[in-house]
């Protein structure tokens, strides 16, 4: 009964904030608008391509006679070919994404899940299917996806860290992984080498908090990872602010020489910045890589 | 108590926590400070990563300093420190007694010394000795030695006196036994102090109290080569000193004032100051005392009194023109003897009563014209002093021989007489003494004074009642008689030495001066006052303020003299005493006292009245304690890093304590301010608070709207109307009002109404509005309203609107004056009868200027308001003639604020045709 009740208190808080955070990326998306991406060449769609002479072979029911009838020539209208795209996406869960360096800002999940369902709703909108990689939500297409990403979407991993899951990742395709990607870089090369297997590309998008950016501790501090799984201790956090930075600068150059191996975009995204012009920067991405 | 150096602790025990202090260092010194915990996910990139200096766990040695220094200044601080701790006497037995000079040098600072007074006698209740306070001022009685809370009760109403204290009478009345004694002194040496002294120390041991306060008295005022002659005197001082006297007296409407103020310097060691003022005679006269400026004591005020007043006397002699000697001029011994005692007028009678003399002497003239005699009377009823000297002329003419003439005392009979001469028998006859009541009562006589010629008096029934002087035969010389407010005196005898030698002798300035026909140059004798009675009319108290001596005796005039002499006492406190025509000042301080330090002996304690303030330092020492406590905060903030992470509320937090600190200057901006700015920054229309809240909200919309349609169609582009309330606002700032009547609106204050007309008057413009459409002829219950609130104001006669008025043509053509109602019947201010019609042009020359008021009854507001889209919020009549009607209600308060912001410029338009032809030629 307790359950039961905790069950539907949750879900009634998820539903809650679920139609504001679609409201948000609907938004958000709503500042991109790009119709839909043809294929520059004849094919099957409904968009109007170009006419040609029609060849032997061609069916009768293909000419377009109106066409035809302005010249002594026939006329066949071609269709341009429209196909559609599967993203699957990959927003990390994990504790370590519930961070939130200051009051005001949201936690990186937060902006990781606006920038991935924003990227959703502009794919589903070009007629391209998105799903979710794992079993939560398969791709599809359609707006009424956007409900399953969303619940696919949200619940907290346990673990401090995460690492790409790259089960039912069809191959093809395209992927895009939200991650602060603070955990072992080791589990990202080997997901990125699974994914590029397949012939998957995509995007990675580190999602940071700018406080993981500029490290403005000092004194005596004891850190702690979002799980107390891991922790240190330093008398001077100031010192280490340097050797710090320099990590992080190390752990980024990583990931963008992985991305750039395997043929992967990567992006550093932080959460005090607006989230527009990753979710351009993110469609360009995709883009470029078709 | 435990003293260090003049620091004393009242709970010193607790000082020997500051042996715990190392302890404190050790143990705080082992501590480092608390880790912080935070949660991070970047740790897994710090992992591995060590400190450069681990030494950094213990406690920094500022850090810990302060912390000592802070739990340092705690424990001194409630160890209560006290600077100059106040010694109280210990072991002292026996009565006490305190004696206060309570002379008028001692009420510069009397609340000090009584409070001084207090502490002895509370600190003889503590120790439960018997006390007794006198007040050595007083007449010596006897001394009871009472429980020191009742001398406490009664002692706080003793007030200082304005004379000296009486030192030797007081020697002989001590009280028997033995006691010790405080003498609170007031510095200066006063006669029979010695006695005193020496009578006290055979009792118990003296203590005297003096205080560093200097001592300055201002000497009497006198009058000296045409300025006025002023003098103070201080006790011996090294210091050069600045005082300033101020010269005090009614102003012309009564009001007592300031009327001149002057600035006296002491050179350095030098113990007199002197200054000269110079007033015109009628600055002068009003002159009532003399004070210095800031010094509360009857020393420093100095009555003045007839001497310092110069009566304005006018001579007139009927010799005018006839080549005489000068000597035998009839006006030249009163000349000579009035001149340095009062201003003279010369001139022809009517002349001088316009310069309102106190005294016109006519020397020998006998017949006045009829319109001299009528301007003397009054000058007479006003209370004037006509002084006739009697001679050839009056001697050979008819006037009051028959009846007695107005400007008479007495009928005269035919060519008076002559005794002691070559063709007459008997001696030249002497003068007979004064008799009681005469105004020369007192006044001794001359011998050698005798009179050879005279003017008879008829023998009338009171004759003798008006006589004030007579001769040893019984002859009446100087006759006198009342008219209204004033006298008429009559000389028997010529103002020259033709028929008597009296004009040459001193007696005849002295009944001069009793007559207040000259005043005295200088302090009065005993002969002066000797015979009359002085009463009492103004008295000074030891502080030197002034007040009425209502119930005090009067005082016989040698005994007055005495004091004035030796200076004023119990019997004769300073004051103005006043005699039948003069008035005498007894001043505290002569023109011949002289201040003298007071010294005492060696074997006599002497202490200082500024006793060194016992000062505690707990408090401050706290503060200390706690401010280090709060740096302490701070830097423990600083050191683990949270300083810069919660700068936002540090930063709080230093405001705040700077807030604290400093006083609240920042709000030099009143909110009147703040409304006058926000009032003139542009045009702004303004309308009087009803307290209807409905109307109120109407007018605001109406003068929104009438803005709106200004700001459209004319250059004038008001602001947001502003509501002005009577009572608080300020009127200026507003070109023109709008007041909507409502039936139960209250009538301003008399404040409110002075601001309206203040504002009518210097150009500002109401529109009241009855809002009833005037259907009744100025009978609804608002039109009655109207009247109430508008008696009062300063309005110029009205009239309805005439055709040509510049109000019909300030911006649009205008004919009609609508608002919500129709009426015609809108008042201005009535154009001036002599309006003539201009030449060639269909309007006349109409006043200059705004009229103040427009009153009508067309509720124009409802007209003109715009709801908050802008549109009209009523309906005004039916359909496109309402609209229309609308429209000419805008025009009209469009016409309105044109006429009030551009006045007349319309109505000069009329000389228009005249100006172009004449530049056409």
């Amino acid at each position: 009964m307790t359950q039961g009740l905790d069950l539907r208190a949750r879900s009634e808080a998820l539903g809650g904030a679920l139609p504001a955070l679609l409201a948000q990326a609907e938004h958000l998306a709503a500042t991109v608008v790009l119709g839909e991406h043809g294929r520059r060449r004849a094919g099957m769609g409904d968009e109007f391509w170009q006419y040609r002479p029609a060849m032997a072979g061609d069916p009768a029911g293909q000419v377009d006679w109106r066409r035809s009838a302005k010249s002594e020539a026939r006329f066949v209208r071609e269709r341009e070919w429209q196909a559609a795209q599967t993203v699957s996406l990959w927003v990390d869960a994990s504790r370590s994404m519930q961070f939130s360096g200051d009051a005001s800002r949201p936690p990186k999940v937060d902006r990781a899940q606006l920038l991935a369902l924003a990227l959703a709703v502009l794919l589903l909108r070009g007629g391209e299917r998105v799903g979710l990689t794992g079993d939560a939500a398969r791709p599809r297409g359609g707006r009424g996806q956007i409900m399953h990403l969303l619940a696919g979407m949200t619940g907290e991993g346990g673990a401090d860290y995460g690492a790409p899951d790259v089960s039912n990742l069809s191959g093809h395709s395209r992927a895009v992984f939200f991650s602060d990607f603070l955990g072992d870089p080791e589990e990202v090369e080997t997901a990125l080498a699974i994914a590029s297997d397949r012939g998957v590309r995509g995007a990675l998008v580190q999602v940071l908090d700018p406080v993981e950016e500029s490290f403005p501790f000092d004194g005596r501090t004891i850190f702690e990872s979002m799980g107390g799984s891991l922790r240190h201790e330093t008398l001077r956090a100031g010192d280490l602010r340097a050797r710090y930075l320099d990590r992080l600068a190390e752990r980024k150059g990583r990931l963008e020489g992985m991305a750039r191996a395997s043929g992967w975009h990567y992006l550093c995204h932080h959460s005090g910045q607006p989230a527009q012009s990753a979710l351009l920067w993110l469609y360009a991405a995709l883009e470029r890589g078709r | 108590m435990f003293m260090v150096g003049p620091l004393g602790f009242t709970a010193p025990l607790l000082l020997m926590g500051l042996a715990l202090l190392p302890v404190l260092w050790l143990l705080l010194r082992a501590v480092p400070p608390a880790p912080l915990r935070r949660r991070f996910p970047g740790v897994v990139l710090l992992l591995g990563l060590t400190d450069d200096k681990p030494e950094a766990d213990k406690t920094p040695w500022w850090l810990l300093l302060l912390r000592m220094a802070a739990v340092a200044a705690a424990i001194i601080g409630f160890a209560g420190p006290v600077l100059n701790p106040e010694q109280r006497e210990e072991g002292a037995t026996g009565p006490l007694l305190v004696l206060m000079d309570g002379s008028w040098a001692d009420a510069r600072d009397w609340p000090r010394r009584l409070d001084r007074a207090a502490a002895l006698v509370a600190d003889a209740g503590r120790a439960g000795r018997p006390v007794a306070l006198v007040r050595l001022t007083d007449a010596p009685g006897e001394t009871v030695f009472q429980a020191a809370n009742a001398v406490a009760q009664t002692m706080g109403g003793t007030l200082p006196q304005p004379w000296a204290p009486r030192l030797s009478a007081w020697a002989n009345a001590l009280p028997d036994g033995d006691f010790s004694s405080f003498w609170l002194s007031d510095g200066l040496d006063h006669p029979g102090r010695g006695a005193l002294l020496s009578a006290l120390q055979a009792r118990g041991p003296v203590t005297v109290f003096e205080s560093a306060r200097p001592v300055v008295a201002l000497r009497p005022a006198n009058f000296k080569d045409g300025v006025i002659a002023l003098a103070a005197t201080r006790l011996p001082n090294p210091d050069p000193a600045k005082i300033e006297v101020s010269a005090r007296g009614l102003d012309p409407s009564g009001i007592e004032r300031e009327l001149a103020r002057v600035t006296m310097r002491f050179a350095a060691g030098e113990t007199e100051a002197e200054t000269a003022l110079s007033l015109p005679p009628e600055l002068r006269n009003r002159v009532s005392r003399f004070e210095l400026v800031g010094v509360r004591s009857a020393g420093a005020v100095s009555l003045t009194d007839d001497s310092l007043k110069r009566r304005k006397v006018a001579l007139i002699s009927a010799a005018g023109g006839a080549e005489s000697l000068q000597l035998l001029s009839p006006t030249h011994y009163l000349r000579q003897a009035l001149e340095p005692v009062a201003e003279l007028i010369d001139g022809s009678l009517t002349d001088v009563v316009l310069a309102n003399p106190d005294v016109i002497v006519l020397a020998d003239v006998a017949t006045l014209s009829p319109d001299e005699e009528t301007v003397i009377w009054d000058w007479l009823d006003a209370g004037g002093l006509l002084l006739r000297f009697a001679g050839p002329r009056l001697a050979a003419s008819d006037i009051s021989r028959d009846t007695e003439d107005d400007l008479m005392p007495v009928r005269l009979r035919i060519g008076g007489r002559n005794v002691g001469g070559a063709m007459s028998w008997g001696e030249p006859k002497a003068l007979a003494p004064f008799a009681d009541g005469s105004p020369f009562y007192g006044l001794p006589i001359a011998d050698d004074v005798t009179v050879s010629a005279q003017v008879l008096a008829q023998p009338d029934p009171d004759l003798a009642a008006r006589t004030i002087a007579a001769l040893a035969d019984g002859t009446p010389l100087v006759t006198r008689k009342t008219v209204g407010q004033g006298q008429v005196v009559l000389f028997h005898v010529t103002a020259n030495a033709e028929w008597s030698n009296l004009p040459l002798s001193g007696l005849f300035m002295q009944m001069l001066e009793r007559l207040a026909v000259s005043s005295r140059p200088v302090a009065p004798d005993a002969a002066d006052l000797a015979r009359q009675v002085w009463v009492p009319q103004v008295a000074l108290d030891g502080f030197g303020r002034l007040g009425d001596a209502g119930e005090m005796a009067g005082v016989e005039g040698e005994a007055l003299a005495q004091a004035l002499a030796t200076g004023p006492s119990a019997a004769f406190p300073p004051g103005l005493y006043a005699g039948d025509e003069r008035r005498v000042a007894l001043n505290v301080i002569g023109a011949e006292t002289a201040l003298a330090p007071a010294s005492w002996p060696d074997t006599v304690m002497c202490e200082g009245l500024e006793m060194q303030d016992e000062r505690s330092f707990k408090g401050a020492a706290l503060m200390v304690a706690l401010g280090l406590l709060l740096v302490d905060v701070l830097a423990t903030l600083a050191l683990s890093g949270r300083l810069l992470g919660g700068m936002r509320n540090t930063a709080v937090l230093v405001a705040g304590l700077c807030l604290l600190a400093l006083p609240d200057t920042a709000h030099a901006q009143t909110p009147e301010d703040l409304r006058a700015i926000e009032a003139t920054t542009a045009v702004r229309l303004g309308y009087v608070l009803t307290g209807d809240a409905r109307v109120d909200e109407v007018s605001q919309a109406g003068l929104r709207g009438l803005g709106q349609r200004l700001y459209e169609r004319t250059t004038i582009e008001p602001d947001a109307p502003l509501s002005v309330d009577l009572e608080a606002d300020d009127l200026v700032f507003f070109p023109f009002l709008y007041w909507p009547v409502t039936v139960d609106q209250p009538a301003p204050s008399a404040a409110a109404y002075a601001k309206l007309n203040r504002y009518l008057r210097t150009g500002g413009m109401i529109l009241f509005d009855t809002r009833d459409g005037d259907m009744s002829g100025g009978q609804t219950a608002e039109a009655r309203r109207l009247q109430l609130l508008a008696a009062p104001l300063d309005i110029p006669p009205l009239e309805v609107l005439p055709g040509d008025h510049v109000l019909t043509r300030s911006f649009y053509l205008l004919q009609d004056f609508p608002g919500r109602h129709t009426s015609r019947e809108v008042w201005v201010e009535a154009s001036p009868p002599d309006a003539e019609l201009a030449e060639g042009m269909p309007f006349r020359n109409l006043n200059d200027g705004v009229t103040p008021v427009v009153i009508g009854g067309n509720d124009w507001a409802a007209a003109w308001a715009l709801d908050a889209r802008g549109a009209p919020m009523f309906p005004v009549g039916r359909g496109y003639t309402g609209e229309r009607q609308r429209e000419i209600a805008v025009r009209f308060g469009i016409n309105l604020i044109m006429h009030v912001l551009t006045g007349n410029y319309k109505s000069d338009q009329v000389h228009v045709p005249a100006l172009l032809e004449r530049l056409g030629e």
